[in-house]
């Protein structure tokens, strides 16, 4: 698989019953598969980071990054989507 | 998770935090267009072609870099367009004022929506042509009368030696123009940068301009991240300086990697070629993006104090050095700016008496660029100013480098008064100036001549 149809999204902010639920519904909506998901909690913080596949998205990704951060507000989280290129870029030559 | 994911979940928190906590940002994306082909026999045809190009190449470009900037996730904090010198498009003319021009330069960057244009430019290294005279005398009208608009002049090079003459006139014109601007601090001194050695494809503003080598349009990304670096730093308090260098490099790494890939996704998405990444430490008056935060954090109570130059020095080649292993093509200035009014550390260190003029003059000798973004009395003599920026250039001369002045004689203020500019410019103490003259230097006029290059000791 390239990496030009993924995306990684990370959740961040204090844990609370159905972050991953919310966060799940919004991409199942889209059409979105998830690929991978690591959570883990660093110092009190959520910390959610998930690979999903944009290839079948109904949406366009800034329409998509518009509901993420949307559910993102009701859940008092930050939820942030990159295309998977930036971290390839950063760490990987 | 190492199947599907390339990298760990440290290494995404960790540009997550460079971006979010410590700005990492792309600090410009700058389109370069050449004007050569608009240049007419008619000043009044040259604008409406000048202004009728600008508008149709960068039509998209902020679009585009807001676009690229959302899909991933990294601010890109300016959309800016360098110009071909406008000395060279005037001159066929014939006018001796080239002011219509900055104000259809003006109206161009605001029609695109970007926030400044650079190009109000001449190279009069080894002299001048007529549209260069003409450019100069627009200097202060087209600086006081518009708003998008940076000027920039070269006066000297490694291989031309310096032109005296300019340096004068440029003494006399800063001043006018920071009387023309006078209730705004001086500020269209601001949007003028007096170059040594000047780079072709520099993004950054006030002193990009689009020069004559360079393709018809090309797309070259300024890259900052001071506080990327900072933190870098502050998580290693016991490293020794060669452990240091070994951070700093690896930092700026990474830092240059996005500027990489924004430059080489905006210029796909613009059908532009890719020109390079300027992988400059650009501070801004943001909590920790400091270079002056920077040389503290290696060790310095204060910016100013002695030993600043040696990490000044370490930092801009570390920088460097791990930039150039980033990215294709890297050019512009890269290395670490250090002006005074838009880095808080720099503005505390001369507020505190730890940071004067001489100090800052020869940080210059061992960073990216120069004497950038202070303020002097506003009755400093025009031939102080002159032979400030004399010696600058007798710098970036002599040592092969570019170095600049972007000074502001700020009306009416004395040393310890604060200018305050706003925005990206920030404010500005007004600092002390050796009031002995150098008026009879000045005077003399004429060219230094081009350095040895041999027996460089």
């Amino acid at each position: 698989m390239t990496n030009d149809e993924r995306a990684i999204i990370t959740v961040l902010g204090r844990d609370r019953v159905g972050i991953l639920a919310g966060i799940t519904a919004v991409l199942a909506e889209a059409n979105v598969n998830i690929l991978d998901i690591s959570q883990t909690i660093l110092q009190e913080f959520f910390t959610m980071i998930m690979i999903v596949d944009l290839k079948e998205s109904s949406l366009a990704f800034n329409e998509l990054q518009e509901q993420l951060k949307e559910k993102g507000k009701d859940l008092g989280v930050q939820v942030t989507i990159q295309r998977a290129d930036v971290f390839k870029f950063m760490h990987r030559i | 998770m190492p199947s599907l994911f390339s990298f760990t979940p440290e290494e995404i928190l960790e540009t997550i935090r460079m971006i979010q906590v410590e700005n990492l940002d792309i600090r410009t994306i700058t389109m370069g267009i050449s004007l050569r082909d608009c240049a007419t026999a008619s000043l009044a045809e040259t604008c409406r072609r000048v202004y009728d190009k600008i508008t149709r190449l960068a039509a998209d470009l902020v679009a585009v870099g807001e676009e690229v900037a959302a899909t991933y996730g990294i601010p890109i904090v300016n959309k800016r367009i360098a110009v071909t010198p406008i000395a060279q498009v005037g001159e066929p003319s014939g006018e001796d004022d080239f002011t219509p021009l900055a104000r259809a330069l003006d109206r161009a960057a605001e029609a695109v929506g970007v926030n400044f244009i650079g190009g109000f430019s001449a190279l009069v290294h080894k002299g001048f042509t007529r549209g260069d005279r003409a450019l100069f005398n627009s200097l202060p009208e087209a600086l006081a009368t518009t708003e998008r608009v940076c000027a920039s002049v070269n006066v000297a090079t490694t291989k031309a030696g310096m032109n005296m003459d300019a340096i004068a006139w440029l003494g006399h014109l800063i001043k006018e123009t920071a009387s023309l601007t006078a209730s705004q601090g001086g500020l269209g001194c601001a949007k003028l940068v007096t170059f040594c050695n000047a780079p072709e494809d520099n993004p950054f503003m006030a002193g990009a301009f689009h020069g004559p080598g360079e393709p018809e349009c090309v797309i070259n990304v300024g890259i900052s991240g001071p506080g990327a670096v900072l933190a870098a730093i502050r998580q290693y308090p016991g490293a020794n300086l060669g452990q240091l260098a070994t951070i700093i490099k690896n930092t700026a790494f990474k830092v240059t990697r996005m500027g990489e890939l924004v430059g080489r996704e905006v210029s796909a998405r613009l059908g532009v070629p890719f020109g390079i990444v300027d992988l400059s430490l650009a501070p801004t008056n943001a909590q920790g993006d400091s270079v002056a935060e920077i040389l503290e954090a290696i060790g310095l109570e204060r910016c100013g104090a002695h030993g600043t130059t040696a990490a000044l020095a370490l930092l801009n080649d570390a920088v460097k050095k791990g930039g150039a292993m980033a990215s294709s093509y890297v050019g512009g200035l890269s290395g670490a700016f250090i002006p005074v009014s838009e880095d808080n550390g720099m503005i505390q260190a001369v507020e505190s008496g730890a940071l004067s003029l001489e100090k800052l003059e020869a940080m210059t000798a061992v960073c990216s660029v120069g004497l950038d973004m202070f303020a002097i009395p506003g009755d400093t003599p025009a031939e102080v100013i002159a032979a400030i920026i004399a010696d600058e250039a007798a710098i970036g001369m002599i040592n092969n480098k570019t170095t600049a002045v972007r000074v502001i004689p700020a009306p009416g203020k004395k040393p310890g008064d604060m200018v305050e500019f706003g925005g990206l410019l920030g404010r500005a103490p007004v600092m002390e100036v050796n009031t002995f003259s150098p008026a009879a230097l000045v005077r003399r006029g004429g060219r230094i001549p081009a350095p040895l290059q041999a027996l460089g000791n």
